[in-house]
């Protein structure tokens, strides 16, 4: 086999053994098990705990839960705010960057703590090492919200009738002294011993072969790098990303980076089989999103391997594929393998430029975050499954003569109606704001030339990407649209705000209503929802209500560029 | 199934009616109750609008014979739409007709307690004066103004008006037996009844009115649906509204034919269309099998029932038990334990009761009965009996309960006695003491006949995943010995009415679903306390109000036919749903590439159907979409076929069947219109 497609197979499977494991780690941690890290971090929980006069005991209801998850929000969104629009004269700025205007610090606040982090900045310049702390800081946060609302979830499926479905700071603390922090800094140190710099001194300078000086640029980048795979956060040091030198110095670097992308959206759906006990779920859910991932990775490979059609016709070989964007030391099958993870998973960190796939691999990105739950942010990914969950259970209740339940819960008009509204949320947001923003363009291409790089097609993809790269929070962006200005810093930060709050309180409410209701046990004439059928129905359910309304919009975009392209 | 009514699905009489329904269904405010077909409506009037628009000089959205033709197909698809709802509607109608035409207007003796003259004085009124608690006299012939309860003497009645079953049965005063339903027919003697409902609220008023649709409420799984299909169309609003500023992006000019065109194609018309009617025509099925509704409600839940209690008597056996042999006690003469057994039964009127009677030989007639006081059997004592005035006091019972009369009156039980009683137990049968002044004198052997066929059905009903429980008052024993012999797979032994309350309280405690079939007045709160009360139209007015169905035969085990008219309701909509959104998949394919192949020529590879032209393809596919509504409209009459193969193998087989067929069909269909199509476009 190709060495390149082995490297790829090789993350994959290191990827789902160490998941394994993880999950049934992070399903103890939830349910208060003993974890061999109790005696180090104990003492750590206990006085976050003291601090914040919180009770870890003491159950809550969804919607306290809500309650406190807004709150410690809009807390950290102001403070936010008022750091990054203040940096310039804080501490910590060697490099003496400046201040964020308004507009942007507001994309970027509500980038971050959404677990977008898209970027309408460039790291080196664009913000003090005090911001990048900051940033750093969000970046556990909002994976720690994202899992602890997952956990609540998961604790209002079992078996019982409650309205108490465990303590959010009991959850979230825990998501992150537990589960973020101990990764972490694995993979940091990891990423230390292979170069990334970890440092609170001014740019360096060398000079380079040709005599010039070179300024580059450093700081405490390996220990954000670290979180920001591991929490599917993905807003790198750099304006670069992962294709920086400095973040991702090698192949190995790649692999470790890669794995900690995917490995806690795939350990939490193993985690759901440990807390409610019900294995053969847990493994329909992973192979429906392992069969939706693979229908987008696979063509993805091929044609990035297969090279650019366009270059081909100008007699160029290709031997390596499409290198357009990619950076040497990792190759076009291990780019395309990135840009399908990072995708799927609301990461959006990259290490090749989006911009440059070919188109299919570009549309395979687009689906990968306009379905959103193959696999899935941390903890968010669930959610947004556990809709489609709803609703296939929905349909196929019906379809075998029985009004619709799971998990012995009985689904009726309310749960339907809070799934409806989120299935459309994210069809309504990415169409809608592309649509006004090509209505815009539209009228007077002129005005608004500096937005887009390519014309036609491509153009088209920029911005729908920008779109659906906002509401699906995965934060990679087609480079080559002119985000930087506040028609899109606004439009887009209004669109991570929604469709981050409005698909955690959707599946967070319908579990909560759910865990009230009776339980009813599974009788003969009850659909079992862990058989392969089901499964079936989900992946078909996915594929409909998510792919199937994009179908127009990517038919003008990438769908066209590939025909054309062809010919 | 349906003894009276004709099967046709389409009789020329109620498909003329249903023609006349459809387009007065087009009235926007009636539409507006069904959301998918409302946008329908608003779309065939813009294309009307596009219509008048282009007759007076407008260029740029194509000719107006295609634009005609879009227009002429929405309208049609609403007109099958609606015809669908109107055919259901009037086929319902039409059966609830027939059972109410019997009634209207009979003439009603009435029973004046003060009259002009007399007191009691009876004068002929129309039925609809009736108000409840009057009183009237049915004799010879006559037939039965109003459903009442029959308070002096006994009459056989046809009732074959209403259950198509041709045997006359027996009404009397007292007991189960004494309710009469309105439009059955006396044909012997005569009986006063008393009018127990209003005009218009009997269970038949209530069953034509939900049939009718007018008090037709949705219930709460097509309330979810019907979200779920309005967020389908509010997504498919998105899709279409936000491509005109795509298409101009792309500088591709789309018609608004087009974009019509496509909306209405890509919502789920083909349910949203036969929705309503596939409600309808569920309790068409139901009213079809003789069971009278009182909501709809109650048919879906019936779709969800775990538990199922079920009288022994008359359901699992055949008829009555019936007195089979007297074993008189040693030392006691056989004749006159034959007759003390007769004594004690003569007030009784269970049919066990009569049965002995029967079995003696003895004319009732012949007793004198003087003085004598009866005993009626209450739950408590479990016995019955009769006290002489020579003092002679005979008692007949269950096992234990004369025991404990024979052991507290210091008496000794008989050793023989009680190994007969075991003997008589393990052969599934009910041992009746017999007991004189306190003293054993023998025991009546009564038997049970177990119904053929009865096997397979609960055989069937556990595969759908019903527990069966068997109700009797029988001895634990015996009681096992049936329930094994049967296939149920519970039983409660030696019930007391409430016993029957604790088990359905207790399984719906454990998130079950519980129906139960009752006819007498004790099982009245049990009846209301389960999930689906279905009371035996001999039954009494308690039970009858209690429950929330009532069958017109008196089938006990109609429940099942019930189970599987309520699973059909629901699995039709949900297979209906797969299919009409599985189909969006074609339809995109059809028209996606049409609307855009004029500016982006590359894109007519995604025209894998090689559809004719863009008219052609944009035509096929809303015409596609129209007639698979009545295509699909005896589907939506008959329901979806109901398998007991499992949950997960009915999935798999309607997802094959429905999901994989929804998305394959629509190629072929659309292909097959262009080719026809594209000889004109």
């Amino acid at each position: 086999m190709n060495t390149e497609i082995l490297g790829v197979v090789f993350m994959y499977v290191v990827m789902v053994l160490l998941a394994i494991p993880l999950g049934k780690y992070i399903g103890k941690v939830y349910e208060g098990e003993r974890t061999w890290l109790d005696r180090i971090l104990n003492p750590l929980d206990k006085l976050f705990f003291k601090l914040g006069g919180i009770k870890p005991e003491k159950e809550m209801n969804w919607k306290q839960h809500l309650v406190a998850m807004l709150t410690i929000n809009l807390v950290w969104f102001i403070f936010s705010m008022l750091v990054l629009m203040n940096m310039s004269w804080l501490p910590l700025n060697p490099d003496g960057n400046p201040s964020m205007s308004a507009d942007l610090a507001f994309n970027t606040t509500v980038s971050f703590i959404s677990n977008t982090n898209l970027q309408h900045y460039s790291g080196e310049s664009g913000v003090s090492y005090l911001g990048q702390l900051i940033l750093m800081l969000f970046q556990f946060i909002s994976a720690g919200v994202g899992m602890a609302i997952c956990a609540a979830v998961f604790n209002a499926m079992k078996e019982r009738t409650t309205e108490k479905i465990g303590n959010f700071y009991n959850y979230f603390i825990k998501s992150c002294t537990r589960i973020l922090l101990p990764l972490s800094l694995v993979v940091a140190v990891i990423l230390l011993f292979n170069g990334a710099p970890m440092t609170f001194k001014g740019k360096d300078q060398f000079i380079s072969l040709q005599g010039d000086t070179v300024n580059v640029s450093r700081g405490p980048a390996a220990a954000m790098i670290a979180i920001k795979q591991l929490g599917t956060n993905g807003g790198g040091y750099f304006g670069a990303n992962s294709a920086h030198p400095l973040e991702n110095p090698n192949y190995f670097t790649n692999i470790v980076e890669n794995i900690s992308i995917v490995l806690i959206p795939i350990a939490l759906v193993f985690t759901l089989g440990y807390v409610l006990k019900r294995k053969r779920l847990a493994w329909v859910i992973f192979s429906v999103m392992t069969i939706g991932f693979l229908c987008f990775v696979i063509p993805s490979i091929y044609y990035e391997m297969k090279g650019n059609p366009a270059i081909s016709r100008l007699g160029i070989s290709q031997t390596m594929g499409s290198m357009e964007g990619k950076e040497v030391r990792f190759g076009s099958a291990a780019s395309a393998y990135w840009g399908i993870t990072t995708t799927v998973t609301s990461n959006g960190s990259v290490n090749a430029m989006h911009d440059s796939f070919t188109p299919l691999t570009g549309m395979f990105a687009l689906l990968g975050m306009m379905v959103n739950s193959f696999y899935g942010g941390v903890g968010v990914g669930f959610l947004n499954f556990y809709i489609y969950i709803i609703i296939a259970v929905f349909i196929s209740g019906l379809m075998v003569g029985r009004t619709p339940e799971f998990l012995g819960k009985k689904i009726e008009a309310k749960e339907m109606k809070i799934a409806t509204i989120i299935a459309l949320l994210h069809t309504f947001l990415i169409l809608c704001f592309t649509a006004l923003s090509s209505h815009l363009f539209a009228q007077d291409p002129k005005a608004y030339a500096g937005w887009l790089n390519n014309p036609g097609s491509h153009g088209f993809s920029e911005m729908l990407y920008e779109y659906t790269s906002s509401s699906a929070n995965n934060g990679s962006g087609f480079e080559g649209l002119g985000d930087g200005v506040p028609f899109w810093n606004i439009t887009c930060g209004i669109v991570m705000i929604l469709a981050r709050y409005l698909p955690i309180i959707g599946p967070l409410a319908i579990a909560g209503i759910l865990a009230k209701k009776k339980y009813v046990p599974e009788s003969a004439g009850t659909l079992k929802t862990d058989t392969g059928t089901f499964g079936i129905m989900i992946f078909a359910v996915i594929m409909i209500v998510a792919a199937l309304s994009f179908f127009p919009a990517l038919a003008l975009g990438p769908i066209a560029e590939f025909f054309s392209m062809k010919h | 199934m349906a003894k009276k009514s004709s099967n046709k699905l389409f009789e020329s009489s109620l498909v003329k009616e249903a023609l006349k329904q459809s387009f007065i269904k087009l009235n926007p405010s009636i539409l507006i109750h069904n959301p998918v077909m409302f946008t329908v409506e608003i779309s065939t009037a813009i294309m009307l609008a596009v219509c008048i628009w282009i007759m007076t000089g407008e260029k740029s959205q194509g000719s107006l014979a295609y634009n005609l033709i879009v227009f002429i197909i929405l309208l049609l698809t609403l007109l099958f739409a609606n015809f669908a709802e109107a055919i259901a509607e009037a086929r319902g109608k039409a059966q609830a007709d027939s059972l109410r035409k019997t009634r209207e207007d009979t003439p009603a003796k009435k029973v004046f307690p003060v009259g002009e003259i007399f007191v009691n004085e009876v004068k002929i009124v129309p039925s609809s004066q009736l108000r409840k608690g009057d009183l009237f006299i049915c004799e010879t012939g006559d037939i039965i103004p109003m459903d009442g309860e029959i308070i002096e003497g006994l009459a056989t009645i046809d009732e074959s008006a209403i259950t198509g079953e041709s045997a006359p049965v027996i009404r009397e005063s007292g007991g189960d037996k004494s309710s009469v339903t309105g439009g059955t027919k006396v044909l012997s003697d005569k009986i006063k009844v008393r009018v127990t409902t209003e005009p218009g609220e009997s269970f038949l008023d209530k069953m034509i009115a939900l049939v009718e649709g007018a008090s037709r409420q949705k219930t709460p799984n097509e309330i979810a649906l019907t979200i779920l299909l309005a967020g389908f169309t509010i997504i498919f609003v998105i899709v279409c509204v936000t491509l005109k500023p795509f298409g101009d992006y792309a500088g591709t000019p789309i018609t608004i034919a087009a974009f019509i065109s496509l909306f209405v194609c890509l919502i789920p018309t083909t349910i949203g269309g036969l929705l309503s009617a596939i409600g309808i025509a569920g309790m068409d099925r139901a009213l079809r099998a003789n069971v009278i509704t009182k909501s709809g409600k109650a048919v879906e839940t019936a779709g969800d029932l775990d538990t199922l209690l079920l009288d022994k008597t008359g359901t699992i056996t055949i008829g009555n038990r019936k007195a089979t042999h007297f074993w008189a006690a040693k030392n006691i003469e056989e004749k006159s334990f034959i007759e003390a057994c007769a004594l004690a039964s003569l007030a009784d009127e269970t049919p066990e009761g009569k049965s002995i009677v029967e079995l003696s030989g003895i004319n009732p007639n012949t007793f004198s009965t003087n003085g004598a006081r009866f005993i009626e059997f209450t739950a408590e004592t479990r016995s019955s009996g009769i006290d002489l005035p020579s003092g002679l006091k005979i008692r007949k019972g269950a096992f234990d309960a004369i025991r404990n009369v024979v052991l507290n009156a210091g008496n000794t039980f008989p050793i023989e006695t009680e190994e007969r009683i075991k003997i008589i137990s393990g052969n599934g049968g009910t041992p009746l003491v017999v007991s004189q002044n306190a003293n054993v004198i023998g025991v009546i052997e009564l038997q049970d006949i177990i119904k053929p066929g009865i096997h397979e059905r609960f055989d069937r009903l556990r595969k759908m995943g019903v527990k069966t429980v068997m109700v009797t008052g029988d001895n634990p024993l015996t009681a096992k010995y049936i329930a094994e012999k049967a296939g149920v797979d519970d039983f409660i032994a030696e019930a007391k009415p409430e016993d029957k309350m604790n088990y359905i309280k207790k399984e719906q405690q454990g998130g079950k679903l519980v129906a139960m079939m009752g006819d007498g007045t004790n099982d009245a709160p049990a009846l209301a306390q389960a999930d689906v009360g279905v009371a035996m139209n001999s039954g009494t007015q308690a039970a009858k109000e209690a429950g929330n169905m009532v069958d017109l035969d008196n089938d006990p085990t109609k429940l099942i036919e019930i189970v599987e008219i309520g699973k059909q309701l629901l699995m039709t909509r949900g297979t209906l749903t797969t299919f009409s959104i599985a189909n969006d998949v074609a339809k995109y394919f059809a028209i996606v590439p049409a609307l855009f192949i004029a500016s982006i020529p590359a894109l007519r590879a995604l025209n894998i159907m090689n559809l004719h032209s863009p008219e052609s393809a944009i035509l096929s596919a809303v015409i596609f979409n129209a007639i698979i509504i009545p295509l699909l409209i005896p589907l939506a009459l008959r329901g979806v076929a109901y398998k007991p193969i499992g949950a997960s193998a009915l999935l798999r087989r309607n997802l094959f069947i429905y999901g994989f067929g929804g998305i394959a069909l629509p190629f072929i269909g659309i292909k097959l219109i262009d080719l026809l199509v594209s000889v004109w476009f």
